[in-house]
Order: C-alpha cells, then sequence, then structure tokens
C-alpha cells in the first residue's frame, strides 16, 4: 500500500517533468530565433547567392514553427544540431566530448561538499550558541558571500602563483594534484550551505520530544545523534540537493575558465563569446534537462523516504 | 504604514549586526560617490607609461593603476557604483514582481493560488543563470537588459514569501472589514495587503541584493555583462585574473572590495532576519 503511494507520486512528477522541460526548450529556442540578425550577419559579406544556400542548409529558410518541428525531431534522436563556428563538428558530438571533465569535478566537489558540510553543521549545532558555533557560522556566511570567481583566483595564487604547490593550470598539467583547486573552489559555496541547512534541521530535531525522551533515558549525545537525530535532519538536506546541482553546474562555467579545464562550462563561455547559436542552445537546453532529470530523481528519493510528501 | 516604518526603524536601531553593516554600507557608496570626484584620474583615460603600478600615495594612486595604465582606485569606485545601482534596480524589479504575484496568489487563493505556485515550483528547478547568458548572448549587451534580467530570475523567492504572509493577513479582521463594506479585490490588495507586507519585504530585500550582485559580477566577469570603457566589480576582477602574477593588487582590490560589499549585505540580511523571524529554537 505505502509502496505503491511513493510510485505513483513518481509518475506524478515524471509526468509533471515533460511539459516542463518542453517549455524550457520551446523559450530558449525562441529566444534565439528571435535575436536581431543572422548567426552569419557579421560575417565578411556574403554574396546573396550563398547566403541563400547556407542558410537553406541549416534550414533557416523555413517559417519557425517548421524549425522548431525540425529541432524537437532532432532532439529526439538525441541530435542538436551543427554548430555554426566549428563547421565540420555536431553540437552533441561538443558536448560528449567535454562532459566527463565537468562531471568529474562537479561529482567530486559534491563529495566534498558533503563530506565536509554535514559534520560541520551538526558540530555547529551541538554547539549551539558556543564558540564552535559561531566560528563554523562565519566560516559559513564567508562561503555564501564570496563568489567562485573571487574565491579561485585567490586560491590560485596563494597556492600556484605564490607558493608553487599546486598546478594552477588544469589542462597544463597532469596527475590528481590537478583536481584539488577546481574541487575545493567549486565545493566552497556548497560546504556553506549544507553546513548552515545541516545546522537549522539538526537544531530542530534537537528540540524535538521524542530526542528530549532520549535525553531523558540519559542515552550519550553521540548515539541520540547517529541513532535518533540523523535522519530527519537529513530530509531537508536532501530537498537541498537539486539546488546544489544547479548551483555548481553554475559554478563550474566559472572555475573551468579561470583553471583552463576542457569541460561543458568552457564550451559555453567560448560558445557565447563566439555568437554560435546552436552550441548554446544546446548547451542550455542540455543543463536544464540535466537539472530537471536531478531534481526529479530528488523528489521522488524524496518521495520514497518520507511519507508525508505524497499527501499532496 | 508610518507606524510600521516606525517600528521597524526601532528594531534597527537595537541590532548591533544591522546598525554596523548598515553604516558601512553607507560609508561604502559615500566613498564610491565621492571618491573619483576626489581624484585627479579618470576611469578611462588610458597612460601606457604608468601601467601596472603598485599602490602608492604619492600622486593619489591608492589602488594602483591596471594593464591599460588607468587609474584603478577610481575604476573600483566607479564599477562599485555600477554593481551597487545595477543590483538595487534589479532588487526593485524582483520585488515588484515577487510583490505582485505573491499579493495576488496567496489572497485569491484555491485553484488560482496552487496553479501559480505550481508555475513558481516548476521556474525553481530551471538552471536561470544559463538563460540570462543565452539572453546576453542573442541580444545585444544592453546594459538595461542586465537589470530585467536579473530581476526576472531573483522574484521566485519573494513571491513565495509575500504569499505565506498574505495568506495569514487575509484572515485579519481590517481585511474582513474592508471586504464586506464593498472594497474591490485588486484595491484590498493595494491598499490593505501590500503594505502590511513591508517588513517581511524590506528584510528580504536585503537578501536579494547580495545574489543580484552575485549575478551581475558573474556575468561581468564572464564578459557577458558590463562593458568597456564602464566597469563593474566583476569585470574588474576579471581583468585582475589575467595580470594577478605580475601585478596582485589588480585583482586583490576589487576582489576585496566586492566581497566585502556581499558580507554586509548578508550579515545586514540576516541580522534583519533574526529580528523579523526568530526561528531559531532557544535552549
Amino acid at each position: 500500500m505505502q509502496k505503491t503511494g511513493a510510485i505513483r507520486f513518481a509518475l506524478f512528477r515524471l509526468l509533471a517533468a515533460v511539459p516542463t522541460l518542453l517549455l524550457v526548450i520551446a523559450i530558449a529556442f525562441t529566444m534565439v530565433r528571435l535575436a536581431p540578425g543572422g548567426p552569419f550577419d557579421d560575417e565578411r559579406r556574403l554574396p546573396p547567392e550563398i547566403r541563400d544556400n547556407v542558410e537553406r542548409y541549416y534550414h533557416l529558410d523555413e517559417p519557425l514553427p517548421v524549425q522548431f518541428g525540425r529541432y524537437l525531431a532532432g532532439l529526439a534522436r538525441g541530435d542538436l544540431g551543427p554548430s555554426y563556428r566549428y563547421r565540420d563538428r555536431d553540437v552533441d558530438e561538443l558536448i560528449a566530448a567535454t562532459l566527463p571533465a565537468t562531471l568529474a569535478l562537479g561529482l567530486l566537489a559534491m563529495l566534498l561538499a558533503l563530506a565536509v558540510g554535514m559534520p560541520a553543521g551538526i558540530a555547529a549545532a551541538l554547539h549551539h550558541g558556543g564558540l564552535r558555533d559561531r566560528l563554523l557560522s562565519g566560516i559559513a556566511i564567508s562561503g555564501i558571500s564570496l563568489p567562485v570567481f573571487v574565491f579561485a583566483p585567490v586560491l590560485v595564487l596563494f597556492f600556484a602563483v605564490w607558493g608553487g604547490w599546486l598546478p594552477a593550470s588544469f589542462s597544463g598539467s597532469s596527475g590528481p594534484a590537478r583536481y584539488l583547486l577546481p574541487v575545493v573552489a567549486l565545493a566552497l559555496p556548497q560546504v556553506a550551505y549544507i553546513m548552515r541547512l545541516m545546522r537549522a534541521s539538526m537544531l530542530e530535531v534537537l528540540a524535538s520530544d521524542y530526542v528530549r525522551t532520549a535525553r531523558a533515558q540519559g542515552l550519550p549525545t553521540r548515539r541520540i545523534v547517529t541513532r535518533h537525530a540523523l535522519k530527519p535532519a537529513l530530509l531537508p538536506l536532501l530537498s537541498y540537493m537539486g539546488p546544489a546541482i544547479a548551483g555548481v553546474l553554475t559554478g563550474s562555467v566559472v572555475v573551468e575558465q579561470i583553471f583552463g579545464v576542457p569541460g561543458l562550462g568552457r564550451l559555453f563561455v567560448t560558445g557565447a563569446e563566439n555568437r554560435d547559436y546552436t552550441l548554446v542552445l544546446g548547451i542550455v537546453i542540455f543543463y536544464a534537462a540535466l537539472v530537471i532529470v536531478l531534481n526529479l530523481l530528488v523528489d521522488i528519493l524524496y518521495g520514497f523516504l518520507d511519507p508525508r510528501i505524497r499527501q499532496r | 504604514m508610518m507606524a510600521v516604518i516606525a517600528m521597524l526603524l526601532q528594531r534597527f536601531v537595537e541590532s548591533r549586526v544591522v546598525r554596523v553593516t548598515t553604516l558601512l554600507l553607507l560609508l561604502t557608496a559615500a566613498v564610491a560617490l565621492i571618491g573619483p570626484w576626489l581624484s585627479p584620474h579618470s576611469y578611462r583615460a588610458a597612460d601606457f607609461d604608468a601601467r601596472l603600478l603598485p599602490p602608492a600615495f604619492e600622486n593619489f594612486r591608492l589602488f594602483g593603476t591596471d594593464s591599460l595604465g588607468r587609474d584603478l582606485f577610481v575604476r573600483t569606485m566607479s564599477g562599485t557604483r555600477v554593481t551597487l545601482a545595477v543590483a538595487l534596480v534589479a532588487s526593485l524589479v524582483s520585488l515588484v514582481i515577487g510583490v505582485v504575484y505573491g499579493a495576488v496568489a496567496g489572497y485569491l487563493g484555491g485553484r488560482i493560488d496552487s496553479l501559480m505556485m505550481r508555475l513558481v515550483d516548476a521556474l525553481y528547478a530551471l538552471p536561470f543563470i544559463f538563460f540570462v547568458i543565452l539572453l546576453m548572448v542573442t541580444f545585444e549587451r544592453n546594459f538595461l537588459l542586465i537589470f530585467v534580467a536579473i530581476g526576472a530570475i531573483n522574484w521566485l523567492d519573494m513571491a513565495r514569501i509575500v504569499r505565506g504572509q498574505t495568506l495569514a493577513l487575509k484572515e485579519r479582521e481590517f481585511v474582513a472589514a474592508a471586504r464586506l463594506t464593498g472594497v474591490s479585490t485588486p484595491r484590498i490588495i493595494a491598499r490593505h495587503i501590500t503594505p502590511n507586507l513591508l517588513g517581511v519585504v524590506v528584510v528580504y530585500l536585503t537578501l536579494t541584493v547580495p545574489q543580484a550582485i552575485l549575478i551581475e559580477s558573474f556575468l561581468s566577469f564572464l564578459g557577458l555583462g558590463v562593458q568597456e570603457p564602464r566597469t563593474s566589480l566583476g569585470a574588474l576582477v576579471e581583468n585582475g585574473v589575467a595580470h594577478m602574477e605580475q601585478a596582485p593588487w589588480v585583482l586583490l582590490l576589487p576582489a576585496a572590495m566586492l566581497a566585502f560589499i556581499l558580507y554586509c549585505f548578508n550579515f545586514l540580511g540576516d541580522g534583519l532576519r533574526d529580528l523579523i523571524d526568530p526561528r531559531e529554537p532557544d535552549e
């Protein structure tokens, strides 16, 4: 009975995600097509007949709805169309080539953020109002206030330029050490948010009746936290995973730029600078789909773990 | 209305964090406004004999110069102005959208409310920043567009909070009284609900501003925001990264300025939120 509830909830979320994704594709597509000027305007003046040929080749001479239909049909086959700048490459090839680096950095950063943020948040909650709590909260507000593009160059300056301990460039070196600075830079804001969330939800759980009962029974704090408080306190953290993933993806754009990582974020910025419409459009849709799917997974997981949510 | 403002002001003065950060921010804004005016240098005049000079009191080169020999103090101050102006206007845009949307959803309730909030939920799941970049790429880098784009992202939180507040407000007697005396729904929302949202809105505005600053400087850092010779703190940091090996101050001084402003706003927002909504359980 309980299982079927969760499965129905999962199906409902799955169905709700489809129109969102379609909406995203439609908005992004229209934005690119409504842009003033075609993609070939700023090149050397093309003779009109060549220009017509180029536009016909990219199907730019068709009415907008037909173009959109063609694009959707391509998407369904996993085909994001040709890049306007890298003439011999398709957008999906470019994404596939750059995705591994971005995924590796993002995954490592999320793991680091959880590994540091959760214990720190619990520690702050257990010493609520004390010196350790204030110290950790101070660090957390730094993590939130310091943008990645400020924190990352300062890390490079200290550890690579002045200290010389770590490589400053990702692509210019090899070995696991090159991952360290980009991953730390990507993880910092997430460490801060996770720590704050963990602290707040832990404080709430610690103030609840059943924890008081456990205390009254004389259980040691360690056991109360691990056996009774941790599980319910982790639920809000789970629902933060969606925004956290989006945050790491956003951060990767900057971090890849600073460290020269051949990843999706850098491809995106290069595409933006080159005004490579199809490439930028393809990456935006890819990012959006990724975030929507991951959010969906988090939601479904939440539905299985917390029966209250399925009531909605 | 006046009573609400007076109450807010009183609470303002009571909290030390709020007092100190407000003062620091006002001071920063004042220096950013007056500073360039006191300096003999201009923010755009390049001087190729004075490239990457270190900071010195001599000749009023307080922050040194950048790679084109432009005075970094004046540039940092004018960048601060731009950053603050963009953030304030963008926050106001998000404030207007968020308050109207949230108040309407909360007051009307029922099916319209759940539909409107579903839309907010759906929008929450999107990586908006990428759409802003797309917007910046497809349309010419327009200064005005930055405001609108940032404001258009940031209204979601405001809408949620305002809706929650409105749900509570609409049960109060004065709203019932207005309804019974035949005041129209738009008028109730505009004249009776919205003024009472002021406190909460002000608090969340102080948390929206640093977010707007982050987005603006993120875009400028990527070269998609404010364009040369105009500058913003994000653009200055980007320029500093390119020259940090020979001239670390070109990176560190604008970066410190940006971090300082963000710290102040975050502390201010946290302090104000604690005043209005003391949610932390006391032991």
